[in-house]
C-alpha cells in the first residue's frame, strides 16, 4: 500500500492524542488533545480510503496524463488553494474583530471574545494566509529557478500538511484560551515543537533543491526565501525557549525574565515582520514581477545589495517596540537607528521592483495583475517609510499603543503582503492547472479596486483615530491633570472603528471575488467577457 | 568581567567591525569588474523557460 507508513504514523499520532486527552494535566490540554485526536483520526481515515481529490479534467485539456511536469507542483496547487481559503477566513475574522471593537455586544464569551479572536485573526492572516503563500511560492520558484524537482520526494507533502496541522492547533488553541501571551508567537510549547519539526523539513526541502540545482547561479529570489526560512527557524526557537509545567499540560514559563524576555519577544516580533513578511515576500516580488511583465529585474546588482543590506539591518530593529520601557537607552537608540537605516534598502528594493516595468508601463493600464503587483510594491515603499518614522522615539511617544500602529501594520500587511500574494496567485493558477487564462481578468480588476479602496479607507481612518487617541491620552490641563479619562478616549473612537470595519469589508469582498475567480479557473471555465482595452486578446503574458 | 559586559564590549567593537567589513566586502564584490555581465545573465534566469 502506498503511504502505508504515513497512514500508520497518523494512526499512532491519533492514539497518542487520545492518551494525551485521557491523562491531561488540565482541562485546556484535554480539550486541545481531543481536537488533535479528531483531526488526526480524520487524516487517518482519509489516508486509508485514499479519496481522490484530483481536479475536474476539462475535455481537450492539453496536458495528457502521464506527461508529468518535471516539477513537483501538486503540493503547490494545494498550497495555492490553502492560501485562498485561509485568506478568506483570516480577513473574515478581521472584519468580525473590527466590529467587536465598535460594537462590544458582539463579544460572545468565552470562545469568541476579542481577546481570543484577535490572535486568531493575526495568526490566520500572517501564518495561515501568508505562510501558505510563502511555502507555495517558495516551492514554485525554487524548482523553476533551480531547474530541479523539489528535493525529498514526499517531504513537500509533510511540510504542507504538517503546517496545516500547526494552523489548526494554533487556531483552536486560541479559541480555547491557550496562549503564552507573546504577540505573533501565541501557541504554547507543544505546538511550537511541532512547528519546529515542520520548519526543519521545509528548510531541508528548500535547501536540498538548491543544492541539487541544474542552474549554476542561485537566483536572488531564492536568497530571500532561504534567509526567510533560516531566520524564522532561529527566531522561533529562541523566542519559544520555555519550560512546561507538565508534559501533559498547556502552561509553560519562558526561559527569560523581565526586560530580557521583552526584548527577546520583540527581537522575534520585529524580525517576523522583517523576514516572514518582508524577505519572503520580496522573494515573490523578484520572481513574479519579472515573469508577469516578461522583463528581467531592473538591476540585479541592486537586488543583491538590497538583500544584504536588508538582512544586516533588520535583525537589530526590534528594540523600537520597547521605547520608554525598562530597556536600556542605548538599546532603544540602537533599534531606532537601525530602523531608520532600513529606509535605504527598503526604498532601493521598491525602486528596483517598480523600475522593472520601465519600458512596459502600459501594462499597468492593460494588465490588472501587473497593476496589483505595482500597487503592492508601492505599499511596500509607503509602509517601510512610515515604519522607520514611527520608530523615532519622539514620534513613537505619540504613536505607540494607538491605532496608528494598527493602521501602519495593515497598510503593510494588506497592501504589500496581500496584493503581492494575490498577484502571485493570479499568475500561478492558470499555469499550475494548465489553463489558457484566468476565468475572468475583469474580476481581477474588481478585486484590485476593492482591495485598494479598502486599504486606503482602513489606513486613513486609523491615522486620524491613532493621532487623535495619542493626543487625547497626553492632554493635560493647566494644573497638570489629564483632561480625558481612558473610557472617553475609547468612546471617541467609535466612528473610526465603524469605518475601519467598512474598509476591511471592502478588502474581504475583493478576496471573495478572488476565491470565486480562482475556483472557476481551476474547474476549467472561462468567463465570456470583453478584453481590457489595450491589452492583447489573451491577457496572460506571452511565454 | 560579567558575561553581559564582555559580550556587549565584543558586540560593539570586534563584532561590529567584522560585520561592517563583511558588508562593505559584499558591496565591493557586487561592483567588481565583470559583475555587470554576470548579473545580467543571472537576471534572465526566471525568463529562460517556465
Amino acid at each position: 500500500m502506498k503511504y502505508g507508513l504515513e497512514t500508520g504514523l497518523l494512526a499512532v499520532g491519533a492514539f497518542l492524542a487520545l492518551l494525551g486527552a485521557a491523562f491531561a494535566h488540565d482541562n485546556q490540554f484535554q480539550a486541545h488533545m481531543w481536537v488533535l485526536f479528531f483531526v488526526l483520526l480524520a487524516g487517518t481515515v482519509v489516508m486509508i480510503r485514499r479519496v481522490s481529490f484530483a481536479p475536474y479534467r476539462v475535455p481537450g485539456d492539453s496536458l495528457p496524463k502521464g506527461a508529468a511536469s518535471p516539477y513537483f507542483d501538486e503540493v503547490v496547487k494545494y498550497g495555492v488553494i490553502a492560501t485562498v481559503f485561509w485568506g478568506v477566513v483570516g480577513f473574515l475574522v478581521g472584519v468580525v474583530v473590527a466590529l467587536q471593537l465598535a460594537f462590544p455586544d458582539l463579544n460572545i464569551e468565552p470562545w469568541f471574545n476579542f481577546g481570543r479572536m484577535r490572535p486568531l485573526h493575526t495568526s490566520a492572516v500572517i501564518f495561515a494566509f501568508g505562510g501558505n503563500a510563502l511555502i507555495a511560492t517558495a516551492f514554485y520558484v525554487v524548482q523553476r529557478t533551480s531547474r530541479a524537482r523539489l528535493f525529498g520526494g514526499d517531504l513537500g507533502w509533510f511540510v504542507f500538511w504538517g503546517y496545516q496541522l500547526f494552523i489548526v492547533m494554533a487556531a483552536t488553541g486560541y479559541l480555547l484560551g491557550i496562549t503564552q501571551a507573546r504577540e505573533y508567537a501565541e501557541p504554547e510549547w507543544y505546538v511550537d515543537l511541532w512547528l519546529t519539526v515542520v520548519w526543519v523539513a521545509f528548510l531541508v526541502a528548500f535547501l536540498g533543491t538548491i543544492l541539487t540545482r541544474k542552474e549554476p547561479h542561485i537566483y536572488v529570489a531564492n536568497w530571500f526565501f532561504l534567509s526567510f526560512i533560516v531566520t524564522i527557524a532561529m527566531l522561533h526557537i529562541v523566542n519559544n525557549l520555555a519550560v512546561p509545567v507538565s508534559f501533559l499540560g498547556v502552561k509553560s514559563y519562558s526561559a527569560f525574565s523581565g526586560v530580557q524576555d521583552a526584548l527577546t519577544q520583540w527581537w522575534y516580533g520585529h524580525n517576523a515582520v522583517g523576514f516572514f513578511l518582508t524577505a519572503g515576500f520580496l522573494g515573490m516580488m523578484y520572481y513574479f514581477i519579472p515573469k508577469q511583465v516578461n522583463r528581467p529585474v531592473y538591476s540585479y546588482r541592486l537586488s543583491i545589495i538590497h538583500f544584504w543590506a536588508l538582512i544586516f539591518l533588520y535583525i537589530w530593529a526590534g528594540p523600537h517596540h520597547l521605547h520608554y520601557t525598562a530597556l536600556p537607552d542605548w538599546a532603544q537608540t540602537l533599534g531606532m537607528v537601525f530602523s531608520i537605516m532600513l529606509w535605504m534598502p527598503s526604498w532601493g528594493g521598491m525602486i528596483n521592483g517598480l523600475m522593472t516595468l520601465s519600458g512596459a508601463w502600459d501594462k499597468v493600464r492593460t494588465d490588472p495583475i501587473v497593476r496589483m503587483m505595482v500597487m503592492a510594491v508601492a505599499f511596500y515603499g509607503m509602509a517601510t517609510f512610515e515604519g522607520p518614522m514611527m520608530s523615532i522615539r519622539a514620534v513613537n511617544s505619540l504613536s505607540h499603543y494607538t491605532d496608528w500602529t494598527i493602521g501602519h501594520v495593515h497598510s503593510g500587511a494588506l497592501g504589500w503582503n496581500g496584493l503581492i500574494t494575490f498577484g502571485a496567485i493570479y499568475y500561478m493558477v492558470p499555469k499550475l492547472w494548465n489553463r489558457e487564462r484566468l476565468y475572468s481578468i475583469r474580476m481581477v480588476n474588481w478585486h484590485f479596486w476593492l482591495a485598494t479602496l479598502g486599504i486606503v479607507v482602513y489606513a486613513a481612518v486609523m491615522w486620524v483615530a491613532g493621532i487623535q487617541q495619542g493626543l487625547m491620552w497626553r492632554e493635560y490641563d493647566e494644573q497638570g491633570f489629564l483632561v480625558y479619562s481612558f473610557a472617553e478616549t475609547v468612546a471617541a473612537m467609535f466612528p473610526y472603528y465603524v469605518l475601519r470595519a467598512v474598509g476591511g469589508g471592502l478588502f474581504l469582498a475583493g478576496a471573495l471575488i478572488m476565491a470565486f475567480n480562482v475556483t472557476m479557473t481551476i474547474l476549467g471555465y472561462q468567463r465570456d467577457e470583453e478584453a481590457i482595452p489595450g491589452s492583447s486578446a489573451v491577457a496572460q503574458p506571452a511565454e | 568581567m560579567e558575561t553581559y559586559t564582555a559580550l556587549r564590549h565584543f558586540a560593539d567593537s570586534w563584532g561590529l567591525l567584522a560585520m561592517t567589513i563583511f558588508f562593505v566586502g559584499v558591496v565591493l564584490f557586487t561592483f567588481r569588474p565583470g559583475a555587470r555581465k554576470a548579473a545580467e545573465s543571472a537576471a534572465e534566469i526566471p525568463l529562460k523557460e517556465d
